[in-house]
């Protein structure tokens, strides 16, 4: 690996090495997808139904969420090893750590309860109860406030991370998957996967701003459901999974309108950016892998094979 | 006594004064009562399946929780009464009493006995679901503008196993009927699903048995289906679930049974785990100690039909909750992959029908190809321009 190393720096981004990390629902592992030879390098056993992971801001941990292990698994990157487990709630699916890099905010999906859990001290330090089937979760930068997403109760549930208490219960369409603060923390874009719908909130009123619909030529609208998304560098474009009908969406983050569709694997779900933001990775939970987009040109480049149902992304630099 | 009811009095004034106090965004009450008439199940030869007590209630329950949960965030409170009628017992007395409470009812009762409710003087501005009866009559000649179904009908079903049979090209069909009125009711609906979709049953025969098959069906069987023919599929049309186990790799032929036995068509089944069904059963097992079953699917989703309403309409009136179900705007997130609606022709909730075994979803309807002007699950029932539904013109 070292000896191909300085061969690969040549070809592919310079300086930076990356890799992207990809949880395997239903195979209880995590495929390390190599940026530079764009296959997977390492499979690594997690606990049953890997779905959400997030590494530390020093990328030393990276957690995950085992959500039939009911717990959040805290591991070595370096050597794939679990270091520690951290009480979780029960059935954790999705969660979104803290900007004080400590705190990690975990959506118990069976319970109905959003977990504040302490990295540090490894302790629940405040459980609150939310919807049914919380999902999202978003914290916005300035890190005052967090989110949960409930799926059946079809709500975005604002809270106050100094109090710990809700102090907002906003409707989105049916069955909220995902949320991101965005443009500085200004905006909350929620996704509604039935309702097929982004809801943008202004954060400061907490009221709906705009929303945004899709359309894909050729696929039912029932079949377009929009779940998780990422946004741009420079927060001008977004890019949109839309689940079962095997395509992103590129949304024009200013007016809300879609510009492009681009078809990815079946049943997109999540998705992460390279560090320059210039590739795309998204997870495809019926195929079985990873579709590479070209963020420039809005082109799909490379279909790389990971386990099966991968569901969470995130990048991962790696120093050589 | 006098003074007592005086003081009750006083007491009711002041609570009335206090909840005038209470500014506009008022707290929203909905009350429900899911009313179950008990019926007579005939015999079957098999004790495996004991129904539960509370089959179609326990989705009752928990579609409740779901919507007080969802409710506490919006000052909306739900409140659901169960009335069980006996056998033989009064449902339409019990109906009234349910009906001066509230318009709000779920119906678990035969076909006709829901007529008879929705017919009720008391119930003409009512909103009534029937979480039950898959008959089609309901949906069709005998609609009713205040009852709306959450239950497939029979032919929704039988065109989810038709579409299925079609994509399989397995066309030439045989049947085997059971002789209650029920089993010849589906019979017909996968006869006429059959013609629709361009397939014909070659051979069909009534199930005439009376022996106790669990100990002979090996031999009886084979010669009962050897003057059948060649066929792709055999149906079963066995509603009670009585002999169709029996007939499953017993047949002459080595052929796929379907219907009520083999692949089922069905609204609901603890084998549906995609879509995020996996949550919702295991919320149901929780609450109820059991696997979840096509009618609590049915009970569950019409009171979750009504929270849904509630929750975005912010209003109480059955009228203005009427009008928000069967308008454009509605969705339900039903846990089976695409947002449920009702049809505005005869209020059916569309929904997709799963194909399963008892171990596995094989498919689930509409399949891809099966296409339709409106929506794709129209492609299961009875559509709009062959409807004789005229209650909700």
């Amino acid at each position: 690996m070292k000896r191909l190393l300085p061969v690969l720096l040549l070809t592919a981004s310079p300086l930076v090495a990356e890799e992207i990390w990809v949880t395997n629902e239903k195979d209880d592992t995590v495929s390390v997808i190599d940026l530079s030879t764009m296959e997977v390098t390492r499979t690594i056993p997690t606990g049953e139904r890997p779905r959400g992971i997030t590494f530390s801001h020093d990328y030393s941990r990276v957690y995950i969420c085992a959500s039939d292990s009911d717990t959040v698994q805290v591991m070595d990157p370096v050597t794939g090893e679990i270091l520690h487990d951290l009480p979780s709630g029960e059935d954790p699916e999705q969660f979104v750590l803290h900007p004080n890099d400590r705190h990690l905010y975990i959506a118990n999906e069976d319970d109905a309860i959003t977990t504040v859990v302490d990295t540090e001290s490894r302790t629940v330090i405040a459980q609150i109860d939310v919807g049914i089937e919380p999902e999202g979760m978003a914290v916005s930068p300035d890190g005052k406030i967090a989110i949960t997403t409930s799926e059946t109760t079809n709500m975005a549930h604002w809270i106050d991370t100094e109090t710990r208490e809700l102090f907002a219960n906003t409707l989105v369409d049916a069955r909220p998957r995902h949320a991101e603060f965005v443009k500085g923390g200004t905006e909350l874009w929620v996704s509604a996967e039935i309702g097929g719908t982004i809801t943008v909130f202004n954060t400061a009123t907490q009221t709906e701003k705009g929303k945004i619909h899709f359309e894909v030529k050729g696929v039912h609208p029932d079949r377009v459901q929009p779940v998780g998304f990422e946004l741009t560098g420079d927060e001008k474009t977004a890019f949109v999974a839309l689940g079962p009908s095997n395509h992103l969406a590129v949304v024009n983050a200013d007016t809300y309108e879609v510009e492009d569709y681009i078809l990815v694997g079946r049943r997109v779900w999540h998705m992460a950016f390279n560090t320059d933001k210039s590739l795309l990775f998204t997870t495809n939970g019926i195929s079985g892998d990873v579709t590479v987009v070209d963020v420039a040109k809005r082109k799909p480049i490379k279909t790389i094979k990971v386990g099966r149902f991968p569901w969470g992304a995130a990048l991962r630099p790696t120093s050589n | 006594m006098k003074i007592l009811n005086r003081l009750s009095a006083l007491l009711a004034a002041a609570v009335a004064t206090c909840t005038l106090a209470i500014p506009a965004r008022a707290e929203v009450t909905l009350q429900v009562t899911y009313l179950a008439q008990h019926v007579e199940l005939p015999p079957v030869l098999s004790n495996l399946d004991v129904p539960p007590d509370d089959l179609g209630l326990a989705g009752a329950r928990l579609a409740l929780k779901d919507n007080l949960t969802t409710g506490k965030f919006l000052k909306h409170n739900y409140a659901l009464d169960e009335i069980q009628v006996e056998i033989g017992g009064d449902l339409l007395s019990a109906a009234r009493q349910a009906l001066a409470a509230s318009p709000y009812l779920i119906i678990d009762a035969p076909a006709a006995d829901l007529l008879a409710v929705a017919d009720l003087p008391e119930a003409a501005n009512a909103l009534i679901f029937n979480a039950s009866a898959p008959d089609d009559t309901l949906r069709d000649a005998e609609c009713r503008a205040n009852v709306l179904h959450t239950l497939p009908s029979r032919a929704m079903r039988a065109d989810a196993l038709m579409q299925f049979a079609q994509s399989r090209r397995w066309t030439d069909l045989a049947m085997i009927t059971g002789g209650h009125d029920s089993d010849r009711t589906l019979a017909a609906a996968l006869d006429r699903s059959a013609r629709k979709f361009g397939m014909k049953i070659t051979a069909r025969k009534d199930w005439i048995f009376d022996a106790d098959m669990r100990r002979n069906a090996s031999q009886e069987v084979p010669l009962f289906t050897q003057d059948m023919g060649d066929y792709d599929l055999l149906l079963i049309a066995d509603e009670t679930n009585d002999f169709g186990r029996y007939l499953a790799y017993n047949t002459w032929l080595p052929r796929p049974v379907a219907g009520t036995e083999g692949l089922v068509p069905t609204a609901w089944s603890p084998v549906v785990e995609q879509w995020g069904a996996a949550q919702l059963q295991s919320r149901f097992s929780d609450l109820a100690g059991r696997d979840m079953a096509p009618r609590d699917y049915a009970a569950w989703a019409a009171l979750r039909v009504l929270g849904e309403a509630v929750t975005r309409t912010n209003s109480a009136i059955p009228a203005t909750l009427r009008d928000f179900i069967l308008s454009d705007a509605f969705e339900l997130a039903g846990f089976k992959g695409r947002t449920l609606s009702f049809r505005h022709w005869n209020g059916q909730l569309r929904q997709p029908i799963p194909l399963v075994t008892e171990r596995a979803v094989v498919a689930q309807a509409p399949l891809p190809g099966f296409l339709h002007q409106r929506n794709e699950m129209d492609s299961l029932g009875i559509d709009a321009p062959e409807s004789k539904c005229t209650a909700f013109q």
